[in-house]
């Protein structure tokens, strides 16, 4: 597919903001929906709206079927063993934080160390820190090269006898790097820790095979790759699911109920208490879909290419900053304009239709590493092209004119 | 939504040129707010003597709009009674979120267009907030009396 057909099949591509055509440059913070995820989603509540699990009838039949060949749809999509190895969440959020407590809160024990990076974003830290004064276990950090990379031999340097856990963004949404987790799930297990991967800026933009990774845990976010937001997916190896305790307790995920006590489903269905996102789910299928037609590894390389040209084009704009390495870069580019603010720049670049984002993009220990308050960031994804990338360079030129009327 | 309607002449001067800008050597209250979408910080010092902002200064980094807006906002208490410093900075907070229609006296209008950037609010009145903590603060605190502000 040629990305003119890609962008045919964005809806949102063919409006105006502020009198131009959108270029939308903030799919890390959410990607745009291709019509095929609006339609299912669409089609669940205008055909077979029923509840899952529960009802013998047809309606429930098909909405059960469309959820769980969902969870099918997943788990070939990470190369996962099983469908059971497949727990439905409302995001990476959910899922990190299903590990983090489920996993971490019932396993550490007072000295125990969990291993992680200074650049993770805060739902790969603030859940850790919550479970590390819970139970007694230390956070110990990986330090970061001059260019804000991971080297395997920085893990190295943390790893101990004492570490349990190591948990890790695959990529990162500042730096646009990827951690070497294949390497470091084989560091990670020599130490008899389990390996937690934040995959919600690698799985929508390369292909992810758990199995090749060895990852233990990888969570992700349905909205970033053009699904639906509130729903997500947490992949578990089916021997460390069945040591994990639940968030949620209450409806489907229960097996026997007395009034003292009760015994609980066997995963996934444990950890999915009360009634799903249903419709989000039949989304993220669809959304998997598109993907896998378009191609994982096309997608890959279309998004390395704009981060590259992007790099380069504003690397030759005067008074930018870039934040990270200066090659190997996964879809997206933080930079700062020298002497004007990341809001006033993001102001100003909508008033041409073009939306990036700015802030401390969730990652408030890598911007102090950084020594920024905050960044602009533009991220791509597969309906992008060459010309949005000129539209910010000409944005930005004309951002420092108006704020240094150069 | 023509740019120069947010950022006009004045906004851009100030955030080239902003006044008082910096610390006191000795304030009689001090109040740092951070604003967590955009990770900026900005401290408020007010130096009072004899019920009246004698001194004030803001330091810390932020976007034009809060930088325009602190500064404005030193500019414009020094001098004043206390209470009215406080009627100054409720007053813009007032008018920036839309529960009162016109803006208080002075060069506030010029920051009118924050009005229709919902988030951008916190940005323009980020200083005024710390400013009144600052002197909540000095009311608490028995060294410096003054009596409570009328509700207007
Ligand atoms: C690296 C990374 N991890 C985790 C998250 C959290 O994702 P969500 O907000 O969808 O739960 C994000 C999204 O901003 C992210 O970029």
């Amino acid at each position: 597919m040629a990305t003119k057909t890609i962008r045919e099949q964005y809806p949102v591509l063919s409006r105006q903001v502020n009198g131009h055509r959108l270029v939308y440059l903030d799919s890390a913070a959410t990607a745009l929906k291709p019509q095929s995820v609006i339609d299912a989603e669409r089609a669940y509540y205008e055909h077979y709206t029923a509840n899952v699990h529960r009802s013998v009838h047809t309606l429930g039949e098909e909405a059960t079927g469309a959820y769980e060949a969902a969870r099918g749809r997943v788990r070939s999509f990470l190369n996962a063993g099983a469908d059971d190895e497949i727990v439905f969440t409302h995001g990476a959020t959910e899922g990190l934080n299903l590990v983090a407590h489920g996993y971490g809160g019932t396993h550490l024990q007072p000295g125990d160390e969990i291993v992680m990076t200074p650049a993770e974003h805060h739902s790969n830290l603030v859940p850790w820190q919550q479970v590390a004064a819970r139970t007694g276990a230390r956070l110990r950090f990986v330090e970061l090269g001059a260019d804000g990379t991971v080297s395997l031999d920085a893990v190295r340097a943390v790893l101990s006898p004492r570490t349990r856990v190591v948990s890790m963004f695959h990529s990162s949404n500042v730096l646009g790097t990827v951690n070497p987790i294949a390497d470091i799930a084989r560091e990670a297990h020599r130490v008899g820790a389990v390996m937690v991967v934040d995959g919600a800026q690698s799985v929508p933009h390369m292909p992810v095979d758990v199995a090749a990774l060895d990852a233990d845990f990888l969570a992700f976010s349905a909205h970033k790759l053009g699904g639906p937001t509130g729903v997500g997916a947490l992949y578990g190896k089916r021997a460390l699911l069945a040591e994990t305790a639940p968030l949620y307790f209450g409806g489907e995920m229960i097996e026997q109920v007395e009034r003292e006590h009760s015994t609980f489903k066997a995963p996934p269905e444990r950890f999915e208490g009360g009634t799903p996102h249903i419709a989000g789910v039949i989304g993220l299928g669809a959304a998997l879909t598109f993907l896998s037609e378009v191609g994982m590894e096309r997608i890959y390389q279309h998004d390395r290419e704009l981060a590259a040209l992007a790099y380069d084009r504003l690397a030759q704009v005067d008074g930018i900053e870039i934040y990270g390495p200066d090659h190997d870069r996964q879809s997206l580019v933080a930079f700062n304009v020298k002497g004007v603010h990341p809001h006033d720049v993001a102001q100003v670049l909508d008033a041409r239709g073009i939306a990036v984002r700015a802030g401390h993009h969730c990652c408030q220990p890598l911007m102090s590493w950084l020594d920024v308050g905050s960044t602009v960031r533009a991220s791509f994804y597969l309906y992008n092209e060459p010309d949005d990338i000129e539209a910010l360079v000409e944005g930005l030129q004309h951002t420092v004119r108006f704020f240094h009327g150069a | 939504m023509e740019l120069d309607e947010l950022y006009r002449e004045v906004i851009l001067d100030h955030n080239q040129n902003p006044r008082r800008h910096g610390r006191l050597t000795d304030p009689s209250a001090s109040q740092g707010l951070y604003n967590p979408t955009c990770g900026d910080r900005i401290t408020v010092d007010v130096q009072v003597r004899d019920e009246k902002v004698a001194d004030a200064a803001f330091d810390g980094h932020g976007c034009s709009i809060s930088t325009a807006s602190a500064s404005m906002l030193m500019d414009s208490i020094v001098g004043q009674p206390l209470d009215e410093a406080r009627r100054t900075a409720r007053g813009f907070i007032d008018f920036i979120t839309g529960r009162r229609e016109e803006p208080p006296p002075g060069e506030w209008d010029s920051l009118a267009g924050v009005r229709r950037f919902a988030s951008r609010v916190k940005c323009a009145t980020l200083a005024h907030n710390a400013l009144l903590q600052a002197l909540d603060e000095l009311q608490a605190d028995p060294a410096h009396p003054e009596s409570p502000p009328k509700d207007d």
